[in-house]
């Protein structure tokens, strides 16, 4: 009596070009209400769409990242339906005839094994307005700023099984477009906005169940958690001998909790006929072959890269191939550094947690990625000493400045000398004949006091290994 | 030919007619369909839709900034607006 | 003054300082005003702004302009959104609808000195064959008012009738600028679609609407059309299509076209009925001239209409969603809702016969019937355009009959819309299939005009305005004024 969910998640990416994918009007986010949508974009009478050369490139380089078949040959379709967000009463959007068919993505879920996601297709299509319900009395005010916007509708298959998967796939994608530079990826801002279509079935049942569309989550947790939610309700529904609705749903994340939408959609026929304003699109082979050249490296192939040639763990490698920033920012520190394994751990460790702490995005470091680097190689050539070196961190960090000059200004540089370091030895050892004893009578431990002692005495920079070395070879007399 | 229903099609088109109107148009459109069903006697079985008089392609525009924007030009003649929003009637989701 | 001068003859009117643009624009002016009543043409008259542009176009002449358009007043349809001026499209929906911004075919006249004189009457959206469904009243065939001057373009076919403008723009999606122009004794060209551009011309039929000319002549079509054609990156179905004999008639005048070969369609020459004879004696006309003429067929013509009206409506009903009493155009009272403010809105901004093409178009597209209606018609389309295409490789040009009969008296149709869009049987066809068309007048019945159509090939616009250049050289018809001896220059009694 063991159910299993279906999940397809149908996700909405903006693409950031500069201007509106069928007018010349900006698209930047947060102006003025409506001194961005132009007479275009407020469907007055007499204006016409002409289609963005960047949205087209845009979206056939998501097409080429997964692998799928660019169709050269597209189509654009009126969407007709009533809305006061949608100034000309229907979308121009494309239905039969979409720019990108079929590809996939992969996707790691934790404690699994990497999945392969189908992806249905990908379709251009321009963005509607925003209501504001709450600010006047009775009414609801009308934004039409972004409508316009480029749209990339990217449909998965229904391949996902669990909540935890579709959070996965969500984020995979949104990597994959920061990647590709098509998307900002700022969810907060509705950069990306994730339908999420549901439903539940017995295990081994081979008819799909009755699916719910939740529509409009912006965020990873609430994707998993909404999805989580809903699939709950529809088994406790079936169980207890009801039915599921097909309907329309909104996840309310104050009550965690997925509500029906009245249904004013599901009661349109939405009457898809070709948009005679618009020509069909042709792309030429040279075109496509231009964008194909032009695409990064994927973060499927950098992860699957640092793990081969930098010898990074599959963990290190998917935690620093996530964001296209912080893989920029490691891959500068690392080509200063030399050293993969050290750039990771400073990267993921010190780095992290200060620009967690500060609450500042890698772009945002005031330590420059040369410059860990440079610190780094500091470590290494043995000049300081990982302790050393974290306050070095912090230093500039707080008032930034030049590794070398600090570590020249503050002495910082590591005692190496055999001399030196034995003479502190020889000193911290006659100054201290019980722990000697107390060593050689078999308590190991001490051997830590012997070694604050000396590094104390050299303010911290002493060589670590050498100070080890001498003092072993000192205290065995 | 069965009936078609008026009613349907004047919400789908957000039209509002009365009884009467709802007769009329019923009877006028199906006066028009009738004229309209004589396509079906030519046999179109293999030949291709034409959707554009001129067998040209879509062209791809710069991304460029080319609009100035005049929200209050634009606004002047709106039935209802406040703070640059257009206002409707409260719009239950 | 006498403003019934060709635009040549205004032109040079204008150079040699005969007279101002302020004198003739004021004189048409005091027309308009003393005839406009009784003819409704005109829905706005923008006298302070004529005068204006006027004065500023005697400036340039002053300053050494010798332009053809330089100073010469022009009507528009009430279609072309112009800046600062009322927009109506004939509707209640767009009563108080100031444009914001130009449609780029006015726009380029007014920057080739083009003074505007206002806008004229239309039927309501561009939806009809009589200029009755105008929410501003009918407008008077200039010839006899009991009749219809034709639409949708009405009001611009008989403001260049009554000699209110020497031309003026309209739009034609079905023959919306040919038959008012067969109907008032005018010539009017349809040019090939994508040959003008369709920003700012309020949608009716995306892809099949084409702004186009109203004049006295060919020639002064062929002084009109190459300032408002051309290519414009604002509109996706404007045509990149280069020619330098349009660009040339800015200076040169119109040639005439002397030889070549005319297909007669058997299936418009077999019931002709009331323009048989001004046809027949058109074709004598032709043949003298040198022209060859041969029997063609578009074997697919019958199913015109329907096809038509089927995609017509389709693009149109989705074409006019943006009127929803939003963002501009006409809102209910107190809306209750905003269901309410869509259905009031729209049901008060409409005419009956906008609300039938819209539901017509809702239905089909809708779901089950789009493969039987919507595709059926654009594949009879396909049909119907390589009909001609196969015509045009035996012949040069195309002639038929603009319109079955003279203008009919008003109220005579508005009952019965089907009969209403047989109107259209004759000019339906180098709509769909996007050919340039005009019509020319060539006899009258009963003292009022007939016209012929001439048809040509995409981009033929040359062959077409030469060879009826070279017919109204042969001829007089187009010479004809209306209230001018009406019975004797009946083409009913002569051989």
């Amino acid at each position: 009596m063991s159910w299993e969910s279906v999940i397809g998640l149908e996700v909405h990416v903006q693409l950031a070009t500069n201007s509106k994918i069928f007018s010349g009007a900006p698209t930047a986010f947060g102006a003025e209400p409506n001194t961005q949508a132009c007479v275009v974009d407020l469907g007055l009478p007499g204006v016409l769409p002409v289609l963005n050369e960047e949205a087209v490139r845009m979206a056939v380089k998501f097409g080429l990242a997964i692998g799928a078949e660019i169709h050269p040959y597209s189509v654009f379709d009126r969407k007709n339906y009533f809305y006061p967000d949608l100034p000309k009463g229907y979308q121009i959007s494309q239905f039969e005839q979409p720019i990108v068919g079929r590809g996939s993505l992969t996707v790691h879920v934790e404690g699994c094994e990497p999945q392969q996601v189908g992806i249905t297709r990908a379709h251009l299509e321009e963005d509607a307005g925003k209501s504001i319900h709450d600010a006047y009395a009775g009414l609801t005010g009308i934004d039409l700023n972004r409508t316009g916007t480029p749209l990339l509708e990217v449909v998965s298959e229904p391949d996902l099984r669990t909540a935890a998967e579709a959070a996965a796939y969500f984020r995979q994608l949104h990597s994959l477009v920061r990647y590709l530079k098509i998307c900002d990826g700022n969810l907060a801002e509705g950069s990306m906005r994730c339908d999420a279509n549901v439903s539940v079935r017995r295990v081994g049942d081979p008819e799909l169940g009755v699916r719910a569309e939740i529509k409009n989550i912006n965020s990873f947790r609430f994707v998993e958690m909404a999805i989580t939610y809903e699939i709950e309700r529809q088994i406790e529904l079936l169980e207890s001998g009801g039915t599921v609705a097909r309907d329309t749903r909104l996840y309310d994340a104050e009550r965690n909790e997925t509500r029906s939408m009245r249904s004013k959609e599901l009661s349109n026929d939405y009457r898809y006929f070709p948009d005679p304003d618009l020509l069909p699109v042709e792309l030429d082979q040279s075109f496509i072959d231009a964008v194909a050249a032009d695409l990064p490296e994927l973060p499927e192939a950098k992860l699957k890269r640092y793990v081969a040639q930098l010898e990074l763990s599959n963990y290190d490698a998917a935690w620093l191939t996530q964001d296209p920033e912080v893989a920029e920012f490691f891959e500068a520190v690392f080509a200063q550094a030399g050293n993969a394994k050290l750039a990771a751990n400073w990267v993921m460790g010190e780095l992290s947690a200060a620009l967690n702490k500060a609450e500042l995005s890698i772009a945002e470091s005031p330590v420059p990625a040369a410059t860990l680097g440079e610190l780094l190689q500091r470590i290494a050539d043995g000049t300081v000493s990982g302790k050393i070196a974290k306050g070095l961190f912090d230093t500039l960090w707080q008032s930034g400045g030049d590794v070398d000059t600090i570590i020249a200004r503050e002495g910082l540089q590591q005692v190496t000398d055999s001399g030196e370091i034995q003479a502190m030895v020889d000193e911290i050892v006659a100054a201290n004949p019980d722990q000697v004893a107390q060593f050689l009578s078999g308590k190991d431990k001490v051997f830590g006091f012997f070694v604050g002692q000396v590094m104390k005495a050299s303010k911290g920079k002493a060589n670590p290994a050498q100070v080890n070395e001498l003092l072993r070879a000192a205290l065995k007399k | 030919m069965a009936d078609i229903d008026i009613q349907h099609l004047a919400n789908l088109a957000q039209l509002e007619l009365s009884q009467q109107e709802i007769s009329v148009v019923g009877e006028d459109l199906q006066r028009i369909m009738i004229m309209v069903d004589q396509m079906q006697a030519i046999d179109t079985g293999n030949v291709e839709p034409l959707a554009h008089p001129l067998d040209a392609r879509q062209r791809l525009r710069p991304d460029q900034i080319t609009e100035t924007i005049e929200r209050d030009l634009y606004q002047q003649g709106a039935p209802a607006t406040a703070d640059g929003l257009y206002l409707v009637p409260r719009v239950v989701e | 003054m006498d403003t019934d001068l060709s635009l040549a003859g205004l032109a040079t009117g204008l150079r040699e300082r005969s007279f101002s643009s302020v004198e003739l624009t004021a004189a048409l002016l005091a027309q308009i005003a003393e005839r406009n009543p009784q003819l409704n043409a005109f829905i706005t008259v923008t006298a302070d702004e004529a005068l204006q542009q006027a004065a500023a176009a005697d400036a340039a002449l002053a300053g050494g302009d010798s332009s053809a358009l330089c100073g010469i007043p022009l009507a528009y349809k009430d279609i072309f959104c112009t800046r600062g001026v009322r927009t109506t499209c004939g509707s209640r929906m767009l009563e108080e609808f100031i444009a914001p911004y130009d449609a780029t075919a006015t726009a380029r006249l007014a920057a080739a000195g083009a003074v505007m004189l206002g806008k004229t009457n239309m039927d309501e959206f561009a939806m009809g064959s009589s200029n009755e469904n105008s929410h501003f009243g009918t407008v008077a065939n200039p010839w006899d008012d009991t009749r219809v001057p034709g639409g949708s373009s009405g009001g611009s076919a008989c403001a260049v009738a009554a000699g209110l403008a020497p031309a003026a723009l309209g739009t034609d999606t079905g023959g919306s600028i040919r038959q008012p122009a067969a109907f008032c004794g005018v010539s009017g060209l349809k040019p090939t679609y994508g040959r003008v551009s369709r920003y700012g011309m309020v949608a009716f039929a995306s892809s099949l609407d084409q702004a186009g000319v109203f004049a006295r002549s060919a020639a002064d079509i062929a002084t009109v059309l190459p300032h408002m054609a051309g290519f414009d990156p604002l509109d996706s179905t404007s045509s990149e299509h280069e020619d330098p004999w349009l660009d040339a008639c800015t200076t040169q005048p119109l040639g005439t076209a002397r030889s070549g070969r005319i297909g007669l369609p058997k299936q418009y020459f077999r019931d002709l009925g009331v323009t048989e004879a001004s046809l027949q004696s058109a074709c004598q006309v032709l043949e003298a001239s040198g022209f060859e003429l041969v029997d063609v067929s578009l074997p697919h013509v019958d199913a015109a209409i329907p096809c038509y009206y089927i995609i017509a409506g389709a693009e149109a009903s989705t074409n006019l969603s943006r009127y929803d009493g939003v963002r501009f155009g006409h809102r209910c009272d107190n809306p209750q809702s905003l269901e309410d403010l869509y259905r009031r809105s729209r049901s008060e901004g409409f005419g009956a016969e906008v609300k039938r093409r819209i539901l017509t178009g809702t239905y089909a597209l809708s779901v089950g019937y789009y493969d039987a209606y919507y595709l059926k018609a654009q594949k009879i389309r396909r049909l119907i355009q390589q009909d001609f295409l196969a015509a045009f490789a035996d012949v040069d040009l195309i002639i038929a009959p603009t319109t079955p009969d003279i203008a009919f008296k008003r109220g005579d149709l508005v009952d019965d819309p089907v009969a209403m869009y047989q109107q259209d049987i004759y000019t339906i066809p180098a709509s769909l299939a996007g050919l340039p068309a005009m019509s020319i007048p060539c006899g009258t019945h009963q003292g009022l005009p007939l016209g012929l159509q001439l048809i040509g090939p995409h981009f033929a616009e040359k062959r077409l305005l030469e060879t009826a250049a070279s017919f109204q050289q042969q001829t007089d018809w187009h010479l004809q004024r209306p209230g001018q001896n009406p019975q004797a220059a009946d083409s009913g009694s002569e051989t």
